[in-house]
């Protein structure tokens, strides 16, 4: 059964009655292409105007959607020959980060992202997609690798943020984050990072700086999740409506605020909807963000990258 | 010679607001073994509780003191001070609030100041400012003070204390993580030395970012340092931390920092890694 969230039930209802409707008339051979045709017009305007009017705390419940496409739909959609790179060389492999390299367009690339789960089993295996240093490290490893050979980063995040635990403490999440954050500043291929769902704080950065930034229409980036926000400041978490709108982590909210370079269009109803649209979609944008990188000079390119982060919260005084 | 100095340590004489730092009144409990202290007497002893070695949170005025040459510290970017950039309610007044108590205008101090006559470019944090929480302000602050050391080819020396990215800035606090991450890139292209020291507490965005990126990285006795909290640890995983977890001791056993260095030994310590990374110091050749 797939999730229908509150503000999706009016229309989806709408689609459950078409759908029966058509059955009907088949069964009983009866012509109620008019009714049907209606309804359906009735249920896209709804749709249309529903997507239209979304709040933060909608936009997040979207971006954590169950049935969202996720990086392996992506990888299966977008990249082929791919072959998955497992392991960081020094303590193990995280199920909640994935590797590889494939072909984008033709070209080689690398590709790291983060790996949710589709149901309560690949959760629990995937952690979430909450990664451990290990998993971080196996990003980095790979994107070095890239480096080596030339070849462009594409970074998919979606993670609620990096695993929180004493194993992760141990084996230092912090100077896992900081290393591929200082790494990838200076990187000397294009990387291209896309969120595609939920951007959850240092665990989301630690594979998110690049020459471009782009978030798909539905997708948040946040520095802390809107539920913690609200616990922090108001000591309520059921608050976190309210905090959803207060931190400013939908893609369009980023978009003004300049953290990011382009919002991804989605299909009307959400990318969960039609993945294979959401693809499409993807794929437009990451070739057209590509060709633009690709003849600039790796001096050139690392400069203008360490130029955009340079500008992010510039003060002056 | 050169060891004997490191045995008088001279301090700056700042005006200290000891009542914020401890408790106010005369005396005060060590937090750590319970020991009823003379505050005058905690201040004299670098604010370290005499008993146990509890090491006491500083402001960034008496970290100034207790770390550079007397009258030596010339502060940049005084004025420097974080806007609203979400219009997040209620940030304003923290904003202010946090400017009446501790006198500062962020939760950073940078400039430019001497250990035992070694010039430094150097950063501290206060955690009484919204608890040393990183936005626009610290990021611009941290930068300038890289893009300050690679201009003067002088060595870094940060003074951590953080609880992470300041909530209020969202996003834009975030990047600074990142920001701050690609300025310490500048000194390794440059072959400068940047040392940074933890204190109580360093943890999250912060931690993540610029404290973790040290050539060396030293911590002060029992500071408390990690990504996540461990009070979020705990609710989290449902079961209580081992004892001395994600302290400062905790990480050196674990390979994440170089030393854990007293209070009363960070001085001279510094001073020889600064030495021995070039640095001529006017007292030594001198004596
Ligand atoms: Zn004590």
């Amino acid at each position: 059964m797939p999730t229908v969230l509150d503000f999706e039930r009016p229309f989806v209802e709408l689609e459950n009655k078409i759908v029966e409707l058509t059955s009907f008339s088949r069964e009983r051979e009866l012509d109620l292409s008019d009714e049907i045709e209606n309804l359906s017009r009735r249920a896209n305007e709804l749709k249309r105007s529903i997507f239209e009017h979304l709040t933060p705390a909608q936009k997040v419940q979207l971006a954590r959607h169950p049935d969202r496409p996720g990086t392996e739909d992506y990888v299966r959609m977008l990249f082929q020959d791919f072959v998955e790179l497992h392991g960081d060389r020094s303590y193990g492999d995280d199920p909640a980060v994935l590797g590889g390299i494939g072909r984008f367009d033709g070209q080689a690339v690398t590709v790291v992202g983060h790996l949710k789960g589709r149901d309560t089993m690949t959760n629990l295996s995937r952690n979430f997609g909450m990664a451990h240093p290990e998993g971080l490290r196996k990003a980095l490893r790979l994107m070095l690798q890239a480096e080596k050979f030339g070849r462009p980063v594409i970074s998919l995040i979606d993670t609620p943020g990096a695993h929180c635990g004493i194993g992760a403490e141990e084996r230092g999440q912090s100077q896992a984050i900081a290393q591929n954050l200082l790494r990838m500043s200076a990187l000397r291929v294009p990387i291209i990072v896309v969120v595609i769902g939920e951007g959850g704080s240092g665990g989301a950065l630690a594979l998110g700086v690049g020459d471009r930034i782009l978030m798909q229409e539905h997708s948040i980036f946040s520095v802390i999740s809107p539920e913690g926000c609200a616990s922090i400041l108001w000591k309520d978490a059921s608050r976190a409506r309210e905090a959803a709108e207060a931190l400013k982590l939908t893609a369009q909210d980023l978009l003004s605020l300049g953290i990011i370079d382009e919002v991804v269009p989605e299909p009307l109803g959400g990318a969960h909807r039609d993945p294979e649209t959401a693809g499409n979609l993807l794929r437009e944008a990451l070739a057209r963000q590509l060709a633009a990188l690709k003849d600039l000079p790796p001096g050139e390119l690392v400069q203008r990258r360490y130029a955009k982060l340079r500008e992010m919260g510039r003060l002056e005084g | 010679m050169v060891l004997d100095l490191f045995k008088k340590p001279k301090y700056v004489t700042v005006h200290r607001d000891e009542k914020k730092e401890i408790p106010e009144g005369l005396w005060v409990k060590c937090p750590q073994c319970g020991e009823i202290l003379y505050n005058k007497d905690i201040a004299k002893n670098l604010k370290v509780c005499r008993k146990c070695e509890y090491h006491f949170r500083l402001s960034a005025a008496e970290r100034l003191s207790f770390t550079l040459d007397d009258g030596s510290f010339v502060e940049d970017d005084a004025n420097l001070v974080a806007d609203n950039p979400l219009d997040f309610p209620g940030y304003p007044e923290k904003l202010t609030e946090a400017r009446q108590t501790t006198g500062l205008s962020e939760a950073m101090v940078s400039g430019e100041g001497s250990i035992l006559g070694c010039r430094i470019v150097i950063c501290v944090m206060d955690p009484r400012f919204i608890m040393a929480s990183m936005g626009a302000a610290v990021g611009e602050k941290f930068v300038r003070a890289v893009e300050k050391a690679v201009e003067r080819r002088l060595p870094l020396v940060v003074f951590v204390a953080s609880g992470g990215a300041r909530m209020q800035e969202g996003m834009v606090a975030l990047v600074q993580m990142a920001k701050t991450a690609a300025a310490v890139k500048l000194l390794d292209d440059a072959g400068l030395l940047y040392v940074s020291v933890l204190t109580d507490p360093t943890t999250g965005g912060v931690s993540a970012s610029f404290a973790m990126l040290g050539d060396i990285i030293l911590a002060e006795p029992g500071a408390l340092i990690g990504f996540t909290g461990p009070r979020v640890i705990e609710q989290t995983i449902r079961q209580k931390l081992p004892d001395g977890f994600q302290r400062a001791e905790f990480l050196q056993q674990h390979g994440m920092i170089d030393l854990v260095v007293p209070r009363s030994r960070m001085r001279e310590t510094l001073a020889r890694i600064l030495m021995l990374h070039g640095c001529e110091s006017e007292n030594v050749s001198n004596s």
